[in-house]
């Protein structure tokens, strides 16, 4: 049973009273249950460890806390163990009983879970030392190891809703929009727009309601970093959109989140109850006059809701189509009324902000983008993961000192930012200093945060056309020049990849991405040929390669490439054979086998099945 | 088809009729019938008081939404950026070859619908399949194939 919280004092005998009750010291197991360690498992080490407690009578003495994601996905699933901070990774149901006998009841460590340092082979004890979170600053998704997400208490006995408590008694709005405007705190949905001067608008605006939303459609392909702070730290938000509330005068809000993400959902809706039952939204919060109330909508499934007038459409009942902004949405948003929308991230950085102060947020990151930001570091990359880091670290930094580099003794070819609106940025700008200025100055954007590593392997055009087929397809066929144009950019590529590519076609595509960008509405279009731009800029030989030799370099487009057997590797070991769908490979036991071109579907079975590598792409 | 009307009506009751959760409200009602019948979408349009051509746009517009009745199991194949260098397309090939359906496509005996997604948000385990809820990490096409015997 919860009480509600009156005042500011009944906050911090709570939260006094919940420190109390949970020693540090206590033995604690920690386990991950973030989307990726469930999709390896972790289910089912937690039912174990609690099985195992239970049988050993260690149940009081020894804690489980499942928490949301800790970011490290690549090595889940994954346990730490408190006091010591020990960090298991890759743990498998098997482990459970000999973690339970050795670590908690015998305090040794189990050498083989530990995680090995790539480049120095050593082997790591304790979670801080693991080069993957060392050189990382998570001031705002660090929590997620700590907390249980259904806790409204665990989220409290770390100091949460201080912020809030902080805002309503000891500033005013416009104190709060000051504070929030000289901590130079940008939107990290993408636009980068700077945040307390939104709400400085929206506040201003005439017309009541004013609306509060909360930009969750993260639909940017290869970035999850919004849902893993809704899954694992769902008040982090709340408390980041309640602030923004009460500093421009609104009291209801809006969570906009996509389907695909249903235990953000899920765990949101926890969190807004537990709230609600405290006091600490709904009506009177914390015993003031002022009332605030979140609504949880759902999206559908268009990449193109995640622009915020499409995403206002939808939120009416209306068909996700964007409108032109010539009055921006803080005016005239929602129901035609003023309307604030925020990103996930953005909101989650706001408690901080008033929390510790804007003078402490300032000193982070550049001279022109403030504090962390949160990147999904994926693809082609050692250590796959969510990092947050401070804005200007070098991408060098992130892919090579915190992602450990590129797999297989394979060359780094490129890293594509800002979803497919973004650009792929190539080796020779590696040193580059990562924020919002200087990635839309080499032709690509922060977007909200995505990085995906390519090497020697992947193919410039084909991810052109990749992300050209993406936004073609998310298009939703308001404006010609968007609708048309990624289609005849898209029919462009497909002809090159095909081996149709002719002389003229790179000059084509330029002037095309031009007219696209400059006349459609919205920010998709105005954005949808940066990948295909940027991959023309820093990648023109492979295009050349594709349509004046017929020929893909990074051994990728079906038409251009053919599988052979390397006689010399063959063991005839009859693997590729099986694994065949259409019958193309001959041979026998001891003949080195044989691929027939004529029938070959080029499906890449038999590089995939084949251990000995002897199937070449050429 | 005859629908039980009064599954329309407990799914737009529990979300007191508001207009705002349109999106959500189509979805639960799919969860229920399993697509979105006709039937279903002209009550939802009495019942919320606007036009079919409004609910018929929105359920047009949304990819989550099927007009057409779907398989009992649902395979999305996610080709977001992470998935789609590590080979996500070969996935959805070898799933599209073993089903003989086209992504979009139901089987005949509407055992499975096969789609593909741009990302699940689990880019780290690229190439990455769900199934119904259960998501799979890792694949490759051998193991992808493995995997469909469990559902029935």
């Amino acid at each position: 049973m919860r009480e509600r919280l009156r005042n500011p004092e009944n906050l911090e005998r709570l939260r006094q009273k919940l420190q109390k009750e949970r020693d540090p010291n206590k033995r604690r197991i920690t386990v991950c249950a973030g989307t990726g360690c469930g999709a390896y498992g972790c289910g089912e080490i937690i039912s174990a460890l609690k099985k195992e407690l239970k049988k050993r009578k260690l149940q009081q003495d020894v804690e489980i806390k499942v928490t949301g994601c800790h970011g490290f996905c690549e090595r889940g699933p994954l346990l730490v163990i408190n006091p010591q901070k020990l960090f298991y990774q890759k743990v498998q149901v098997e482990d459970v009983p000999e973690i339970l006998s050795e670590t908690i009841e015998k305090g040794n460590v189990i050498d083989r879970l530990l995680y090995v340092n790539p480049v120095t082979g050593e082997k790591i004890v304790h979670e801080d030392e693991v080069p993957f979170y060392k050189l990382q600053e998570r001031i705002i998704f660090g929590s997620n190891g700590s907390i249980d997400p259904t806790s409204i208490e665990d989220y409290i006995a770390i100091g949460g809703y201080r912020a809030l408590a902080k805002a309503f008694f000891d500033m005013s709005p416009e104190e709060i929009i000051e504070s929030v405007k000289r901590s130079g705190l940008r939107g990290r949905g993408g636009g980068g727009f700077p945040t307390g001067l939104k709400w400085e608008s929206c506040r201003k605006a005439p017309g009541e309601p004013r609306y509060v939303i909360c930009n969750a459609d993260e639909g940017d392909p290869g970035a999850y970093m919004d849902r893993s702070l809704l899954e694992g730290n769902p008040h982090s938000v709340l408390e980041g959109m309640v602030i923004g509330a009460y500093a421009i005068g609104s009291n209801q809000g809006h969570v906009f989140v996509r389907k695909e993400y249903p235990l953000a959902v899920q765990n949101l809706r926890i969190a807004l109850q537990q709230a609600e039952e405290y006091g600490l939204l709904g009506e009177g919060i914390l015993g003031t006059g002022f009332d605030f109330s979140v609504r949880i909508n759902r999206g559908g499934g268009a990449f193109v809701c995640g622009e915020s007038s499409a995403l206002m459409a939808s939120l009416e009942g209306q068909p996700g189509e964007p409108r032109a902004k010539h009055i921006h949405t803080v005016i005239s948003g929602l129901y035609d009324k003023p309307t604030n929308l925020n990103n996930v991230e953005t909101w989650a950085n706001v408690p901080l902000i008033i929390d510790k102060g804007d003078q402490w947020y300032a000193q982070l990151g550049t001279e022109g983008s403030k504090g962390t930001k949160i990147f999904s570091l994926v693809g082609k990359v050692n250590n796959t993961g969510l990092v947050e880091v401070p804005m200007g670290i070098t991408l060098r930094e992130i892919v090579y000192d915190i992602g450990g580099g590129i797999p297989g003794g394979k060359k780094f070819k490129a890293v594509q930012t800002g979803g497919p609106s973004g650009g792929c940025i190539p080796e020779s700008l590696l040193d580059l200093p990562v924020d919002f200025d200087r990635l839309t100055e080499v032709g690509s954007m922060m977007g909200s945060g995505g990085m995906i590593v390519m090497d020697e392997g992947n193919c410039m055009v084909d991810v052109a056309k990749y992300f050209i087929n993406f936004l073609r397809d998310e298009s939703c066929g308001k404006c010609t020049s968007c609708r048309e144009g990624t289609q005849r950019m898209y029919e462009i590529l497909d002809d090159i990849t095909e081996g149709r590519g002719k002389r003229g076609d790179v000059e084509l595509l330029e002037e095309l991405g031009w007219v696209v960008a400059e006349a459609s509405l919205c920010a998709l279009g105005g954005t949808a040929p940066n990948p295909v731009l940027s991959t023309i800029q820093y990648f023109r030989d492979e295009y050349e390669a594709h349509i004046k030799e017929k020929r893909c370099p990074a051994g990728v487009c079906k038409a251009l490439i053919q599988y052979t057997i390397d006689s010399e590797l063959c063991t005839a070991c009859g693997r590729c054979r099986k694994a065949c769908p259409s019958d193309a490979i001959s041979g026998a036991k001891k003949v080195p086998h044989k691929i027939d071109q004529e029938k070959c579907i080029k499906c890449g079975m038999c590089v995939e099945s084949c251990k000995f590598d002897a199937v070449k792409v050429q | 088809m005859e629908i039980d009307v009064s599954k329309v009506d407990e799914v737009i009751d529990s979300f007191s009729g508001d207009l705002s959760q349109l999106i959500g409200i189509l979805q639960d009602i799919q969860a229920n019938l399993n697509y979105l019948p006709r039937e279903a979408l002209v009550r939802v349009s009495e019942r919320l008081e606007i036009p079919i051509s409004q609910v018929f746009g929105v359920a047009t517009f949304f990819k989550a939404f099927s007009l057409t009745p779907r398989g009992r199991h649902q395979i999305n194949v996610c080709l977001g950026t992470a998935c789609h260098v590590r080979g996500g397309a070969r996935i959805l090939g070898k799933l599209e070859r073993d089903l003989k359906i086209e992504a979009g496509g139901t089987t005949e005996d509407l055992r499975f619908t096969l789609e593909s997604v741009r990302c699940l948000g689990c880019c780290s385990l690229g190439p990455v399949v769900v199934i119904d809820n259960d998501t799979y990490g890792r694949l490759n096409q051998e193991k992808v194939a493995k995997l469909l015997d469990q559902y029935e």
